[in-house]
């Protein structure tokens, strides 16, 4: 069962607690952009195996949001942060490049 | 290849079964072929099959990273139905449905095709509501299915508690020759009859690289070298992202974790397949007698092949309630798939950026069914350029906004 932290509230509790969003820092294209970039942003994912970072809410505990970046092949999760965060933090980047060397590192 | 027959299971038997040949051969890749498929899962292999059988490409070879069968064509609950609510499903999927219909005689290898008649339980109004929608659009579409009242429910299956305290049984979608096949013999079918038109099955070999030329495909880098193809078909299921990614495209494909289990063996109770989509969990009874059950996919990207916990523990909850003689079964065996999941719960079958790459994934929970269907839109689409079949399933849809909702239609896919 995976297990994670919220960064909000500091509970420490199982996937049952929480609810997933799917990918996290999508680059938001509008109104005015090119069909390829709203479609992009609308539909196509990244969907790696291996390093994935995505959008989590504490849904059944102080209910925020929050980003989580977390190995979709052995989902040992790397790290929790904030959802007011535009792209990883640098410690939880650190982490990751220890854990996972040959990770080719955020895009 | 020798053909399988009466006569041949009685000359055997005459002579210690010593004759079998091996239904496919095992062959080193050779350095070109005119396609290659990524994938010996059903989809691929069947798209390999028509390929030779319909448009006369025997030029064919299939990569497989682990054993043919081994992804989800092995590990579904090989549920068979084509009551779907849009035209382009109702299509795609009943044109599998009837070739699976005659498909153990095609391929001479018995698929245990068994229309054994299936139910999706109506338990709430809302339920009922769009069901009897189906219905009428499957009307339409020339797909036989009814709508039938609780009574009707009770006869057909016994079993079933049909005034549960909660979710009572206010009728069901029937369709009588949905039901169920062998899920390896379809997968072993196939590739047995692939490997006799010529066509190279390639397993322990996985692809980690395709190389273009000028926005055109040339070859792919396998764990056994490089190969050389003129088109190439990725069908890959939940690693269709992955391989992509190779390509320098993305897809509008998620994967997750769907899980299966099956009882110890009881005498027959069940001869349809019944599909509790509200309560999120189905239920059928396998010749061996095993009571095989699904539910829900996990809600998170995951390639590990294995779900969470809980989704057993509510599917199995759920079933109790709604077939209280299974309480005390115990469970034999439980595994999961990774399954590729698309916004409108409708696959791809298509061209893509680049030329000579075609993909078809996005069954995700329920593709098993559409196996032939798949594989003959498939081909065509490789052969020609074009494909009835596939043309709505197209790419393109979502940038269009052309989406084939099927989401609406069934809460549970499979
Ligand atoms: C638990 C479960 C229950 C299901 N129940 C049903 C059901 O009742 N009815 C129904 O219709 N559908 C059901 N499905 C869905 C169905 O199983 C799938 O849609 C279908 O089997 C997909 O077939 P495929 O050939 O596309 O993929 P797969 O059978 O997964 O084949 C893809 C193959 O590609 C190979 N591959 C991947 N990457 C590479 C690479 N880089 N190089 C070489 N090879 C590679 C894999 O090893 C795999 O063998 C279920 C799925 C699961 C998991
Ligand atoms: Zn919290």
């Amino acid at each position: 069962m995976l297990t994670l932290t919220c960064p909000c509230c500091g509970v420490t509790a199982e996937e049952t607690e929480f609810a997933p969003g799917g990918e996290a820092h999508p680059k938001r294209f509008g109104p005015d952009s090119s069909d390829a970039d709203f479609e992009g942003y609308l539909f196509a994912r990244a969907n790696p195996k291996g390093v994935h970072f995505e959008r989590w809410r504490h849904a059944y505990g102080c209910g925020k949001w929050f980003l989580a970046a977390r190995c979709t092949a052995t989902l040992e999760v790397f790290g929790t942060y904030p959802a007011q965060t535009t792209a990883p933090p640098a410690d939880v980047i650190k982490k990751i490049k220890t854990k996972r060397p040959e990770w080719e590192g955020y895009k | 290849m020798k053909r399988y027959s009466m006569f041949a299971v009685a000359r055997e038997a005459m002579r210690y079964h010593a004759g079998w040949e091996r239904a496919w051969r095992s062959p080193e890749p050779k350095k070109r072929y005119k396609v290659i498929v990524v994938g010996a899962g059903g989809h691929g292999l069947a798209t390999a099959y028509y390929l030779g059988k319909v448009h006369g490409i025997t030029d064919v070879a299939v990569i497989e990273k682990g054993w043919l069968g081994g992804g989800n064509t092995g590990r579904n609950t090989t549920i068979i139905r084509s009551n779907y609510l849009q035209d382009p499903s109702a299509a795609i999927y009943e044109k599998a449905r009837s070739l699976y219909e005659g498909l153990s005689q095609d391929l001479n290898y018995n698929v245990m095709f068994s229309p054994r008649g299936l139910l999706m339980l109506g338990q709430t109004e809302h339920e009922v509501r769009g069901y009897q929608r189906t219905v009428h659009a499957n009307r339409l579409q020339g797909i036989a299915t009814e709508w039938i009242g609780p009574e009707r429910v009770k006869e057909l299956v016994p079993i079933l508690n049909i005034d549960g305290p909660r979710y009572p049984v206010l009728g069901a979608l029937y369709q009588a020759r949905g039901g169920t096949a062998r899920h390896d013999a379809v997968a072993w079918g196939y590739a047995r009859a692939c490997s006799n038109m010529g066509m190279d099955i390639i397993q322990q070999c996985e692809v980690t690289g395709i190389s273009q030329n000028a926005g055109k495909v040339t070859g792919i880098t396998t764990s056994k070298g490089e190969i050389g193809c003129e088109n190439l078909a990725i069908v890959v299921a939940g690693h269709s992202s992955v391989m992509a990614e190779m390509g320098g495209f993305r897809l509008p494909i998620e994967s997750v974790a769907l899980q299966a289990w099956v009882s110890e063996p009881i005498k027959p109770c069940m001869d349809v397949v019944v599909m509790a989509n509200t309560v999120h969990g189905y239920m059928s009874q396998s010749d061996k007698g095993e009571m095989v059950i699904g539910g829900g996919t996990d809600g998170f990207n995951n390639y590990t092949q294995r779900g969470s916990w809980h989704h057993v523990e509510e599917t199995t909850r759920a079933l109790v309630e709604t077939f209280p003689i299974i309480s005390r079964l115990k469970m034999l065996r439980q595994w999961g798939g990774i399954v590729d999941m698309t916004g409108d719960r409708s696959p791809i079958l298509s061209k893509t950026p680049v030329e000579g790459i075609f993909v078809n994934c996005g069954w995700g929970t329920g593709g098993f069914k559409a196996i032939p269907g798949s594989g003959f839109a498939m081909a065509e689409l490789i052969a020609r350029g074009h494909s009835p079949l596939a043309a709505e399933f197209n790419l393109d849809r979502f940038k269009e906004g052309r989406f084939i909702d099927e989401s609406v239609a069934a809460g549970v896919a499979h």
